[in-house]
């Protein structure tokens, strides 16, 4: 048997919820450790080896002038590189100060604003570098992680698929809540792989594993303003953890400039 | 024609149960008529209807008693004859050795209490598709007993009657009720129906009974909340595959494929394989898929139909006119979920009216008109 492969996961600007999909995985974490070899795996252990890696996992954004340094060097030493998550794939909730005064937000949130080093804007991995295969959600889903890592182990690259939430939702029987309660739900712009997780508690989806197949943004969006929500209401239902995905900041603008000009 | 008082209604729930049948029925769930198991009359939706139109659904309270006074809500027989999601097969890796098993047949016999006409139509649609090749499908459908309860209260969006399905129903039933006050008036439609009815103590109808009965339907037909003009739809769909029409209802469609999902006679499915870490067991699943799915039509150089458009397109046109020619019936039963279910209330019979008023303004080269 050829030697197991070697995986390293890191993180960048993320609060570690994606990479404790992997850890709290229980059963299957015992046979992971048994397919592959960690070998840099900080949150895991204390035991950090150096590259090359054959799968390299990140978690989180690149939002510090030191991170876009480190994810060259991560990439230089990786064959296959996975992002893994909103904050990876899509600059993640901490994006939503992209487009705004660095400066005025980094005073309004910490007490000591000068021991802030941070970018102008928090931005996917992939703006920075080639990523191999990108895994969205938050946190990403564990069987999803993990079935990507089993097809990436037989040689085999996985297709996550692009279909919008709405298509899991009916095939496990949730009853809609735009149609039967007149709530927004953005599962129709959303691509699938949560299993449906919000309709399963009769909420909208929030868009957490960012847009699916060409959105059609736009005719959601109208369909937000008639159920009763003002502009700037439907623009901030996209701008939420996955605003940044350019599908979803495009129709979040449109919409704020279309209650400015109302104002 | 027998009739039924609502204890007799009573002791036909006991006895499916009493049969073994798992008994699947209408039921109140999160703001929805459904289907799902049911434990006797009492999980039944008693004096509730429905209001719906594009894109919208509510529950009302009626103060009666009727039991089936309400049409359809997202679910239908197809959630259980051809399920969401079901195993096909298992494979397992031993020492260079791959065996391969076919996933075990089905166990489970459904008894289906309520279904109406247009849902008993498609069912016999989808037999089409699944009949021959799908022996768990084959023995689900053989195995299950047929209660159809004939609709007095068609839904906002519903069409059976210009498609020829309702809604009275006219086959597919072991059994077919009518709700009447006090009671059901009913009808065998076949040997084992016959002989369930005979152990459930029912008398014959009376005229006045049979004559209720037949009102009933009478007046659901004289409500329909929606009609298709049925005329040449394919000759029409296929002239004005250029129109503009389809660009119009593109800019409008999310491509989120809950059309396709509700509809009872959509069969698209995708066969997806999962594999354990360690290489040596894999699953062969199969599951609802949509013709509004981008990667569906994915082959070797990338999506067929990327557009919104050919998307919408390749699902009416395939409801209405190419399923004539495929499976010589319709694709559509009239039931009016593609229209209610929609979360931007896109209509189908308007979409087709809105083509059959420009008919031929858009040209298409003779020699493509297949
Ligand atoms: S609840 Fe949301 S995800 Fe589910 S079908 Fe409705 S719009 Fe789609
Ligand atoms: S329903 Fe939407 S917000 Fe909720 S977990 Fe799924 S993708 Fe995320
Ligand atoms: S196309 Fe629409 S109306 Fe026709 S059977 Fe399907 S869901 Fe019902
Ligand atoms: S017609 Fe409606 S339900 Fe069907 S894919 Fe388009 S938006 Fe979704």
């Amino acid at each position: 048997m050829s030697p197991k492969p070697r995986v390293a996961v890191f993180k960048m600007a993320s609060c570690d919820g994606c990479q404790l999909q992997l850890l709290d995985a229980e059963d299957a974490l015992l046979e992971l450790a048994g397919a592959i070899e960690i070998a840099n795996f900080a949150e895991a252990s204390s035991r950090l080896e150096e590259g090359p890696y054959d799968v390299t996992l990140v978690e989180g954004s690149i939002s510090t002038p030191e991170q876009v340094e480190q994810i060259k060097e991560i990439r230089a030493v990786s064959r296959f590189l996975m992002t893994i998550g909103a904050c990876a794939t899509s600059g993640g909730i901490q994006a939503l100060r992209n487009g705004r005064d660095l400066a005025e937000v980094v005073r309004q949130v910490y007490p000591t604003p000068e021991y802030v080093r941070s970018l102008e804007r928090s931005t996917p991995v992939a703006e920075h570098v080639k990523v191999d295969l990108e895994l969205t959600g938050c946190p990403v889903d564990r069987g999803q992680l993990l079935g990507a890592i089993a097809w990436l182990l037989q040689g085999s690259v996985p297709r996550p698929p692009t279909t919008p939430v709405c298509i899991e939702c009916k095939r496990r029987g949730y009853v809609c809540v735009v149609v039967a309660r007149g709530e927004p739900c953005l599962g129709p712009v959303t691509r699938t792989g949560c299993g449906a997780l919000c309709p399963a508690f009769a909420r909208g989806c929030y868009g957490c594993f960012g847009p699916s197949q060409p959105p059609n943004t736009e005719a959601l969006a109208r369909r937000f303003l008639e159920l009763g929500m003002s502009p700037v209401q439907v623009a901030e239902k996209f701008r939420f953890i996955t605003g940044y995905a350019p599908a979803f900041r495009e129709t979040a603008e449109r919409l704020e400039r279309e209650e400015a000009s109302a104002t | 024609m027998r009739f039924l008082d609502e204890e007799g209604f009573g002791r036909l729930m006991a006895l499916l149960a009493a049969r073994g049948y798992v008994v699947i029925g209408p039921t109140v769930r999160d703001g929805a008529i459904v289907l799902d198991r049911i434990d006797g009359a009492k999980d039944l939706p008693r004096g509730i209807r429905e209001a719906q139109g594009p894109g919208a659904y509510r529950l009302e309270a009626t103060g009666d008693h009727q039991l089936f006074a309400w049409s359809h809500g997202p679910d239908s027989a197809k959630r259980f004859l051809f399920p969401p999601r079901e195993v096909l097969s298992t494979a397992t890796r031993l020492e260079g050795e791959l065996r391969v098993d076919p996933a075990p047949l089905p166990e489970v016999r459904y008894a289906f209490v309520g279904l109406r006409s247009c849902d008993l139509h498609a069912i016999e649609v989808q037999d089409r598709v699944f009949a021959i090749a799908d022996p768990a499908y084959r023995k689900r459908r053989e195995e299950s007993f047929y209660v159809g309860v004939n609709c007095g209260h068609p839904g906002g969006t519903c069409f059976c009657d210009s498609m020829g399905t309702g809604p009275r129903c006219a086959a597919g039933f072991d059994l077919a009720l009518t709700e009447l006050g006090g009671g059901f008036t009913v009808e065998p439609g076949t040997a084992r129906g016959e002989e369930l009815l005979s152990e459930l103590g029912s008398r014959e109808a009376t005229g006045a009974e049979a004559a209720a009965a037949a009102a009933v339907t009478d007046g659901a037909r004289e409500r329909m909340g929606r009609r298709l003009e049925t005329d040449d739809l394919p000759g029409l769909l296929y002239r004005n595959r250029e129109h503009p029409r389809w660009d119009q209802v593109a800019s409008r469609c999310l491509t989120c494929t809950n059309c396709t999902m509700v509809c009872p006679t959509c069969f698209c499915n995708d066969v997806v394989d999962g594999i354990s870490l360690d290489g040596t067991e894999a699953t062969r699943t199969r599951e609802w898929a949509s013709c509004f799915s981008e990667e569906f039509s994915h082959m070797a150089p990338g999506d067929v139909r990327k557009s919104a458009r050919s998307r919408y397109r390749q699902w009416l046109t395939h409801k209405f006119a190419s399923w004539i020619d495929q499976f010589g019936t319709s694709g559509c039963v009239g039931c009016g979920r593609c229209i209610t279910w929609c979360p931007v209330g896109i209509d189908v019979t308007e979409e087709i009216a809105a083509i059959r008023v420009t008919d031929g303004e858009v040209a298409v080269a003779e020699e493509v008109v297949a």
